[in-house]
């Protein structure tokens, strides 16, 4: 063989390319080993002396040691949040409490890489959606209620508002700070004074904002972040002090809430889980539909309660649909959700994982079919392969169950009518999506489904002035826009 | 079963404009905002050190260095393709482009300035940049750069055509072209900031496919848009669909607008996640680009010494 012909033949070897891992550095954060209670404007060591560790769940190694507030811990974070509310932020103009909200805006702005790479760590999502989608959704989120702080009589015409007191806000793990700005920024903006429960797997970035809140200037009591579990949480909402109570979480614990609440003053509003159908009609844009089923469920390892967890295919493209699908799973990469390259980072917790596990068992030995792509999972840390399943029934258990997790059920329909009844037959009605060239059945479909969200032709699309939450179990109240204003108000005619 | 014939496995039998226009419309539909955003996200992958440096000399050995300018000369086409050669005059690890693209008249200075080396020449043909003529025009010209030596012939679709539903036009004077190609390689230029969408775009993707093009090409560079990442992950995805359906495989080639390394990255990247492995090599993917060449080069300097190196150390050619 000629030299030239030997060069001419190396060439047309294909690359095998391998991205180098590119991890993001996280040197900027300077953490303590060890973090008491935000209350009054200032970390104060916890009564109850607790303390509990929180974990990286991508490495399984210790972060810091978080204070877990008891009741007494409570007492003290709503009495100084009932102060505030009394002496300062209730009387304070609206447009002076605007440039507070609009200051700590700035700030997270700063800080967001900071802030973007805690979530990571604490956390378990890919570096990639904190930094692109959490960080920048939450700094928009107090923007965009910074604003409306000096026009809430405009808000509702014939309605003169007034502020509710003190909020007592219990969030998720899943988006850890962009739940706290959907509860934080509007209860600031309309005049109230919070008392805030991060979830007890991801505490540190709430801690975080508790000194920019202090750091900005916020004053004293305003906003108050007592961590622990579920025993604070619900001290938190049993706090006789409490006007308002809002929780985002599993529909479990908020029924448990709102019984509790009943007969009482406080107002409540609940934002649950969720089992979105994501139907695709055969005359779909295939490939933009197949990411916007990858994003729906495969985002933030489907810890999502609008994740679209139920894929309805018409029966047409069902197959080639699936082809496709799987296809698409094999260029997933799962691994550290500090490598900017991951698109599917650690599950949140071991109990987590375990119930996730325990579900995909249950699809398999109901007789579902189970595909996972094969990837190489990282030794340590909570992890879980991608995952699909066909030939699913309405009845199995991973038709109905939410499973907060990367697993994806597959149904198929025939006709329009029938993708409806299969998507509302769930006791939830938080999401849903629909994909088809149609803009009269897009419209149609809207009107029939019954869902606090319908996305058309995407899927986990959000904005703060768009209002979201759910119908039946998926909970009450509309948190973001004008009318997330509202559950944090009370008015008087005129 | 002969290529051709596993090609046009996917056409109804009788071939005629209403039966091209049926097949056609069962081409899936595009999201525009779907396809942008998919390119977005994808641009967001970090591409750091060794793997950088391997697509920096893929991307050189997927060059079509291209010259297509009304005031071209031989010496200019033998001065480019010596840079085609040899990229880098100071650093012999540089492999060579791909192939030289020019003009008919210049088909034969490139390939006697090529001759013995592994760079081809490439030649637009069928009437450029506008393809404004007639099939037996089209067909002469062709037959002529192939006769010249040209190994590949870069074709325009009649845009025209296409836009007023005359399918079994573009795809009978494709069809005639590439049979006029004897073993050279047809690309097929769809021109696609001429074709309003990219439903169009992926519907004359298929049809140009069908038609026999070995490659698919985006645009002549005369027209902008030329490249874009969209417009070039919707005619991955028709590639994919097709060699689904055929198991024939079929190459890409963006051209126009793509100047610096970290733009042909992102194109690299869509190509390795849509296509996969198989197609990451210069028989599958070309770049058609003439100021690309010395952006890579200064940044495969960088990565080697660590430090920028002025432009005056690139020779422009």
């Amino acid at each position: 063989m000629s030299e030239a012909a030997e060069i001419a033949k190396s060439s047309s070897a294909p690359l095998q390319w391998e991205y180098a891992s590119s991890t993001e550095a996280t040197d900027i954060l300077e953490l303590e080993s060890r973090y008491g209670l935000f209350i009054d404007g200032e970390f104060v060591k916890p009564k109850s002396r607790r303390y509990f560790e929180t974990i990286n769940p991508a490495t399984e190694e210790p972060i810091a040691e978080v204070a877990e507030a008891g009741a007494a811990d409570v007492d003290a974070a709503v009495a100084a949040a009932r102060k505030a509310h009394t002496e300062v932020w209730g009387p304070m103009p609206g447009s002076e409490r605007a440039k507070h909200i609009f200051r700590i805006a700035r700030m997270i702005q700063e800080r967001s890489r900071e802030l973007a790479v805690l979530e990571t760590i604490d956390g378990g999502k890919p570096i990639k959606e904190a930094r692109d989608v959490d960080l920048p959704l939450v700094a928009a989120h107090f923007f965009y209620y910074a604003g409306w702080a000096d026009k809430l009589d405009y808000a509702f015409p014939g309605i003169r508002p007034e502020s509710l007191g003190v909020a007592g806000q219990v969030i998720p793990w899943n988006f850890p700070m962009m739940m706290l700005a959907w509860k934080v920024a509007p209860a600031l903006a309309a005049g109230n004074t919070v008392v805030l429960k991060p979830a007890e797997t991801t505490p540190l970035t709430a801690l975080l904002l508790g000194q920019i809140a202090a750091e900005a200037g916020l004053p004293p009591g305003v906003l108050n972040v007592v961590t622990g579990a579920g025993e604070t949480g619900a001290a938190v909402v049993a706090h006789d002090d409490i006007d308002k109570v809002a929780f985002t979480g599993s529909t479990a614990v908020g029924k448990m809430i709102q019984a509790q609440l009943q007969g009482t003053k406080k107002k409540l509003t609940l934002e649950l889980g969720g089992k979105a159908a994501h139907i695709i009609f055969e005359d779909a844009p295939l490939d933009q539909a197949i990411e916007g089923v990858i994003n729906g469920i495969f985002f933030n390892q489907g810890h999502v309660c609008c994740a679209g967890s139920r894929l309805l295919v018409q029966e047409n493209i069902h197959d080639r649909f699936v082809d496709k699908l799987k296809k698409r799973l094999s260029t997933l990469r799962v691994g550290d959700p500090l490598d900017k390259n991951t698109d599917v980072g650690a599950i949140n917790s071991r109990a987590q994982l375990n119930k996730i596990t325990e579900l995909v068992e249950a699809g398999r030995s109901e007789g579902a079919e189970m595909y996972q792509p094969e990837c190489a999972l990282p030794e340590r840390g909570f992890f879980f392969r991608p995952t699909l399943f066909t030939n699913v029934a309405q009845s199995h258990r991973i038709a109905q169950e939410e499973i907060f997790g990367p697993v994806l059920s597959i149904l198929s329909f025939r006709t329009p009518e029938e993708a409806v009844e299969k998507a509302n037959n769930t006791p939830y009605g938080l999401s849903a999506g629909v994909w088809t060239s149609k803009g009269s059945r897009i419209l149609w479909m809207a009107d029939q489904l019954k869902a606090g969200v319908v996305w058309a032709n995407t899927y986990n699309k959000f904005d703060p002035a768009s209002p979201f939450g759910g119908y039946k179990e998926s909970g009450f109240g509309r948190e973001g826009g004008r009318h997330g204003l509202l559950p944090y108000m009370k008015w008087s005619e005129g | 079963m002969t290529l051709a014939s596993q090609r046009s496995s996917i056409l109804p039998d009788r071939i005629t404009t209403p039966t091209l226009r049926t097949f056609l419309r069962s081409v899936p539909s595009v999201d525009d905002v779907g396809a942008e955003e998919r390119v977005a996200s994808l641009s967001t992958r970090s591409i750091k050190r060794e793997s950088k440096m391997d697509a920096l000399n893929l991307i050189i050995r997927m060059i079509d260095l291209t010259t297509l300018e009304g005031q071209d000369t031989a010496g200019k086409v033998a001065q480019m393709s010596a840079k085609a050669i040899r990229p880098d005059p100071l650093d012999a690890e540089i492999p060579s482009t791909a192939a030289v693209c020019v003009y008919p008249n210049m088909v034969k200075y490139a390939v006697q300035a090529t001759e013995g080396t592994t760079v081809k020449v490439a030649s637009v043909a069928t009437y450029f940049p506008s393809g404004l003529a007639d099939t037996d025009l089209k067909v002469e010209e062709t037959s002529r750069v192939v006769t010249e030596g040209a190994d590949e012939v870069d074709m325009v679709i009649d845009r025209g055509a296409f836009l007023s539903g005359e399918y079994f036009k573009v795809f009978d004077e494709i069809r005639r072209v590439k049979d006029a190609c004897g073993d050279a390689h047809l690309k097929v230029i769809l021109e696609t900031g001429e074709l309003g969408n990219l439903d169009n775009v992926r519907r004359a993707s298929m049809l140009a496919m069908a038609a026999g093009g070995d490659f698919i090409k985006t645009s002549t560079g005369k027209i902008q848009p030329a490249a874009t990442l969209p417009v070039t992950l919707i005619m991955l995805e028709a590639i994919r669909d097709f060699y689904e359906a055929t198991g024939v495989m079929v190459g890409m080639k963006p051209a126009g607008g793509i100047r610096t390394s970290k733009d042909a990255i992102k194109y690299l990247v869509v190509l390795n996640e849509t296509l996969g492995t198989e197609w990451m090599t210069p028989d599958w993917f070309r770049f058609g680009a003439s100021s690309l060449l010395n952006d890579v080069l200064m940044q495969i300097r960088w990565l080697k010494t660590g430090r920028y190196w002025s432009s005056d150390y690139f020779t422009k050619d």
